[in-house]
């Protein structure tokens, strides 16, 4: 249902009524955004001075590396998370009990405790076996922030697939066994690519959800673009005060434009999806919110039909 | 088990924390989130517009980041000595407004479409069709998808504790300090998130019974 369901057609006098409302609102909105500048300004947030030290190349350079170890950071997350989710899938739609049990339990325990835990116990432990581990100079925190996120999204991943894999037509997976094609073949060949391509967009919006989570590494002080950047922020002074706004601001700048970029491609591939008539629906782009919505996710597609796709953004 | 017992009194006042600033931030959440959803189904194209931005910006920005703007910059320019604990509560909410947000506006969307232009023709005006008709309708299907907001809030809440609140990471952060096995913590830790988690799944499945109705 389109929002213009909820009200009328303006008539005159409600054209008038909402001319005012509109006045209003954009006064109230200019007005809440006008307050914090002018607050900001007051505490000399926004004097050039600030400003300025945007031109010192230290600065530049401490969040040019911050970006990149971010990305770095995100990189190998994702590539990890996305192997183990693989193979956590499978391990759970496995024939032996066993192999189900332990990824189900994997899954479950991982999932419910939350990411900044599991990074921090994490941190400790490698903490603790630095040397054994071989690790040397941050590459405790590194490891420590890859792992976690791994083993975190790799098990949300792991419970997209499953319902991507699910979602594949039975007579699919009949169809390659009466080829005569053996479990493996017909997983790898024929279930997993049909089910990435029906999630890829809850797929690539659960990495952004990964590239958000990146900035957990400022808990356990890994010198990521938030840490670095509260870091320039806090180890600064200009005219007596800590140049928090203008980094904070340079800094989800940052954060957001990555973000948006990421999802405007899971949008992308969820339109270039819709149009497909490949009879299996793809699944919309939203950012999961925990994975057992995945499996949800497809029943919704199916039964929503247009008036669902109506309200995507 | 010694640990538990040997620290309770930590255990529960970090357990009791994570419990009060997951349910204030819920609240908060729940009505940021409603009234956003109002805002970008409403005939007037401002806040139509501020909705929207309030949900692309904050959802693309992490967690971490607000909680930083939240203690470094929210006390210089509003309120001066703010507690961390409404300061944390004011980042979380806003943080799963914007999900509460879109979890309602496409609840909004699966009321059928009769029902609104049957309140329409009615004479109703645009807040009572949404007070009184979709809104209460749309309540049925927010139900599943505000349970694992919930819980994901109750998770992201941990972050809380990084930054000077009291609750289940700061016990965590506090027992490995004193240096005792990182595994046995995380195991407890663990558990107390389980329980609020279990807790929170019965209860909306409980609320999910009692409200569902044949359509």
């Amino acid at each position: 249902m389109s929002a213009s369901v909820l009200y009328d057609a303006p008539g005159p006098k409600a054209r008038i009524r909402n001319r005012v409302y509109s006045v209003i609102g954009t006064l109230a909105v200019l007005g809440l955004i006008a307050f914090i500048v002018v607050r900001l300004n007051d505490k000399g947030q926004f004097a050039p001075e600030m400003w300025d030290i945007f031109n010192y190349a230290g600065v530049r350079n401490d969040i040019v590396d911050g970006l990149l170890t971010t990305l770095q950071v995100f990189a190998v997350a994702a590539v990890l998370s996305l192997a183990l989710g693989v193979v956590l899938a499978v391990g759970r739609l496995s024939d032996h009990k066993a192999v189900r049990w332990f990824a189900t339990g994997f899954i479950e325990l991982f999932r419910s405790i939350p990411l900044l835990i599991t990074i921090y116990a994490l941190w400790q432990i490698f903490l603790t076996y630095k040397n054994d581990l071989g690790f040397a100079g941050d590459g405790t925190e590194f490891w420590a922030l890859v792992v976690g996120l791994a083993v975190y999204n790799g098990s949300v991943q792991a419970e997209v697939l499953r319902a991507g894999i699910n979602s594949v037509p039975k007579g699919q997976r009949e169809a390659a066994y009466a080829l005569g094609m053996r479990k493996t073949q017909v997983m790898m060949t024929i279930l997993i690519p049909q089910g990435v391509r029906a999630m890829l967009p809850t797929i690539i919006s659960q990495l952004v959800v990964t590239l958000k989570d990146t900035s957990l590494g400022y808990v356990i002080t890994y010198q990521e673009l938030l840490y670095q950047v509260q870091q320039i922020a806090g180890n600064t002074v200009v005219n007596d005060d800590y140049p928090y706004v203008p980094l904070i601001i340079v800094g989800g700048a940052i954060y957001v434009a990555l973000c948006m970029a990421l999802s405007a491609l899971a949008t992308w591939i969820e339109r270039r999806g819709r149009r497909a008539k490949s009879g299996i629906a793809v699944a919309p782009a939203e950012q999961p919110i925990a994975a057992g919505d995945a499996l949800d996710v497809i029943d919704h597609s199916e039964v929503a039909g247009p008036a669902g796709t109506a309200t995507k953004n | 088990m010694n640990l538990l017992f040997d620290y309770f009194p930590e255990f529960r006042e970090g357990f009791l924390g994570t419990l009060s600033l997951t349910a204030a931030s819920a609240a908060l959440a729940l009505i940021l989130g409603i009234v956003m959803a109002g805002f970008r189904v409403s005939p007037i194209p401002p806040l139509r517009a501020f909705g929207t931005a309030w949900v692309t910006l904050l959802r693309n920005t992490p967690l971490t980041l607000l909680f930083l703007i939240a203690f470094f910059v929210i006390p210089q320019i509003l309120f001066p000595g703010t507690s961390p604990y409404k300061l944390a509560v004011g980042a979380l909410g806003c943080y799963t407004s914007t999900f509460i947000c879109e979890a309602v506006r496409s609840g909004i969307s699966t009321v059928p479409i009769g029902q609104a232009e049957a309140a329409r023709s009615l004479g109703m005006t645009f807040f009572q069709t949404l007070r009184m008709i979709v809104l209460p309708q749309a309540t049925r299907t927010v139900i599943p998808p505000l349970s694992s907001i919930f819980i994901a809030l109750t998770k992201n809440s941990a972050i809380a504790g990084a930054f000077s609140n009291t609750e289940l990471f700061n016990v965590s952060k506090l027992l490995n300090d004193k240096g005792y096995p990182t595994g046995w913590i995380f195991l407890w830790i663990a558990l107390a998130y389980l329980v609020i988690t279990l807790a929170i799944s019965g209860l909306f499945r409980l609320l999910e019974r009692r409200m569902e109705v044949a359509r």
